[in-house]
């Protein structure tokens, strides 16, 4: 009975997850795409996928060390750092240079804003564009059996309008007989980055994700909704599904969408504001793939819509209960 | 110290114009891809800092006050007109590098900065002095700022390249390394405390922090909201206090007015 009337400050219901369980709930859920990487580009993808983690994990350790910080790096956030960068970049991708992103990650976008929860940017996406601007001939360099060529997208980007893109998949660039299909591009047995190439092991992570309730739907429904909508108007093959699989299924819109864009320190918190956030990132992904010189655009739109972030939650705020109809909510 | 050397270092150490002042951002940002580059342009500013505080001194007491800006601008233009068609005569390969920057060295804030906090207030040797200090910081910070960028960017250093070209990192040769690089040397100046004028303990201001930025945690801050609000108290008192005494006089002179009358009136 002396429970019974326990007396104590809000909140009163509290959840076990903390921000430890979260992060290694994501890293599990990337486990199927990552495990993909590794089978599809061998030990070069596991050097990478290494090094990168290492990286961000030693690098978090001595920065707040150095700084007399409380040590956090157990929290895993710098571990799925590494991963997402690692994720990201091509299994030819130089060491070194995965390790200079890692560094930039980590202390550049990460630390300096103040360390987790304060970064304005998602860190992993920061370091690739640091790493796409830096080095753009090795981030651009796909190899895929052997064979180094164009991703799919690239090759669907540069082929004529006129042929189906069954066909043009088909029959590949014409040089390096990189052929492939649209179900290729689902299993994903074609060339582009380590964690990118499966859009069906993305799936089977993110679905987890959100089923577990780590994640909500509502990002990666609005993101691929939208673009497919903006594809399919304005992609310029007028109803042509298999183009929309294959926009849907190549480059990394399907990482994005549910690993990144979904990153809770980088995206709204309001509702409203996260179907907005999906809707503005289909819109700024299609422009960048369709109008944009390059056939890929979902980093560099998460990382704007990131930066709006604060802009969105500000005019998102829900209305408290039982103020409905008052205006501005006073 | 002499006022000359007491200019040269307040130009180039205490209120350096890149680290502390940050002034003038736009070239700062902009020409510093390489080392040639932030020295060219530093100097380059420099000549005018020094022409231009020269002669806005010697006509310090023609300017009228109200029109000052506008006469300063027609001075400074003058001047880097004649220091643009130099260039193009004698340092084409410069001159191309540095581009719109030079005739854009007419709206620096670091030149009318100091023509009107300086210049216009001071006679003609110590204001040289003044723009040659301030101009040689400026230089040292776009140099600087050029090395760090040319080495990290394009493996070399004034030209010279000793980093083979796989391993440069062009992010520092783009806009966002400039950022970067700036950031980081200004950080730098304030870690280790160098005698800059945002660096010195204690000073002349009676901040709860001293003005010291490089010890700044904001925890001084709710100190310092006490001293303004107190200080603000203080003024709102005053002024009370002075409202109260005019109406007092006032009433005073209206009461003695009134006798006035009375008495007339008798």
């Amino acid at each position: 009975m002396g429970n019974l009337l326990n007396i104590s400050s809000s909140p009163h219901v509290r959840d076990k997850s903390s921000t430890q369980s979260i992060m290694w709930c994501v890293i599990l859920c990337l486990l199927p795409a990552t495990v993909f990487g590794i089978y599809n580009f061998g030990i070069k993808a596991i050097i990478l996928i290494i090094a990168c983690m290492v990286t961000c994990v030693l690098t978090e350790f001595i920065w707040q060390k150095a700084m007399k910080l409380p040590i956090t790096v157990t929290d895993g956030s710098a571990a799925l750092t590494g991963l997402l960068l690692a994720l990201n970049l091509s299994s030819t991708f130089p060491v070194w240079m995965a390790v200079i992103g890692s560094v930039f990650a980590i202390i550049v976008v990460k630390q300096l804003f103040g360390g987790l929860g304060q970064n304005f940017m998602n860190p992993a996406l920061g370091a690739r564009c640091f790493l796409m601007v830096s080095f753009a001939g090795k981030m651009t360099s796909f190899t895929y059996d052997g064979i180094t060529g164009p991703t799919p997208l690239a090759i669907i980007k540069n082929g004529d309008k006129a042929m189906g893109v069954a066909d043009i998949l088909a029959s590949g660039d014409g040089q390096t007989q990189a052929a492939t299909s649209v179900l290729n591009m689902f299993l994903g047995n074609t060339a582009g980055t380590i964690g990118e190439t499966s859009a069906l092991a993305i799936l089977i992570g993110g679905i987890a994700l959100i089923a577990l309730k780590v994640i909500s739907w509502k990002i990666p429904v609005c993101y691929l909704g939208t673009f497919a909508v903006f594809a399919l108007i304005f992609g310029g093959r007028s109803f042509d599904i298999t183009y929309l699989a294959a926009e849907l299924c190549g480059g990394g819109i399907m990482l994005g969408a549910f690993f990144m864009a979904t990153d809770y320190v980088t995206s709204p918190i309001t509702p409203r504001g996260q179907i907005f956030f999906g809707v503005l990132l289909g819109v700024l992904t299609g422009i960048f793939r369709i109008f944009g010189a390059s056939a890929e655009g979902v980093s560099y739109a998460i990382i704007i819509c990131n930066l709006l972030v604060p802009l969105i939650e500000k005019v998102t705020i829900p209305v408290p209960f039982g103020k409905e109809g008052i205006k501005d909510g006073k | 110290m002499s006022t000359y050397t007491e200019r040269l270092k307040n130009g180039i150490i205490t209120e350096n114009p890149t680290f502390v002042m940050m002034l003038g951002m736009c070239p700062t940002l902009a020409v510093t891809s390489s080392a040639m580059n932030g020295l060219g342009m530093g100097l380059t500013t420099t000549a005018v800092l020094v022409l231009s505080n020269a002669f806005i001194s010697l006509l310090r007491k023609v300017i009228p006050d109200k029109v000052r800006i506008p006469a300063f601008i027609v001075v400074v233009a003058s001047f880097v007109t004649i220091i643009q068609l130099l260039l193009q005569a004698f340092l084409q390969s410069l001159n191309s590098a540095l581009g719109v920057y030079i005739p854009l060295i007419v709206v620096n804030c670091i030149i009318l900065g100091r023509a009107e906090a300086y210049a216009s207030k001071n006679p003609v040797l110590p204001s040289i002095f003044d723009g040659l200090g301030m101009g040689l910081g400026f230089t040292v910070g776009l140099t600087l700022i050029g090395i760090c960028r040319e080495v990290l960017g394009s493996g070399a250093i004034f030209g010279f390249q000793f980093i083979p070209e796989d391993f440069h990192i062009t992010f520092f040769v783009l806009a966002p390394g400039a950022f970067l690089v700036l950031a980081c040397l200004t950080a730098i100046q304030n870690k280790l405390k160098l005698p800059s004028a945002t660096n010195v303990p204690g000073g002349d201001s009676s901040m709860a922090c001293g003005g010291n930025c490089a010890q700044c945690t904001g925890a001084s801050c709710v100190a310092n909201k006490g001293i303004i609000e107190a200080e603000r108290v203080a003024q709102k008192a005053a002024k009370a206090q002075a409202a109260k005494e005019a109406a007092a006089k006032a009433k005073a002179a209206k009461e003695a007015a009134a006798a006035k009358q009375a008495k007339k009136g008798e």
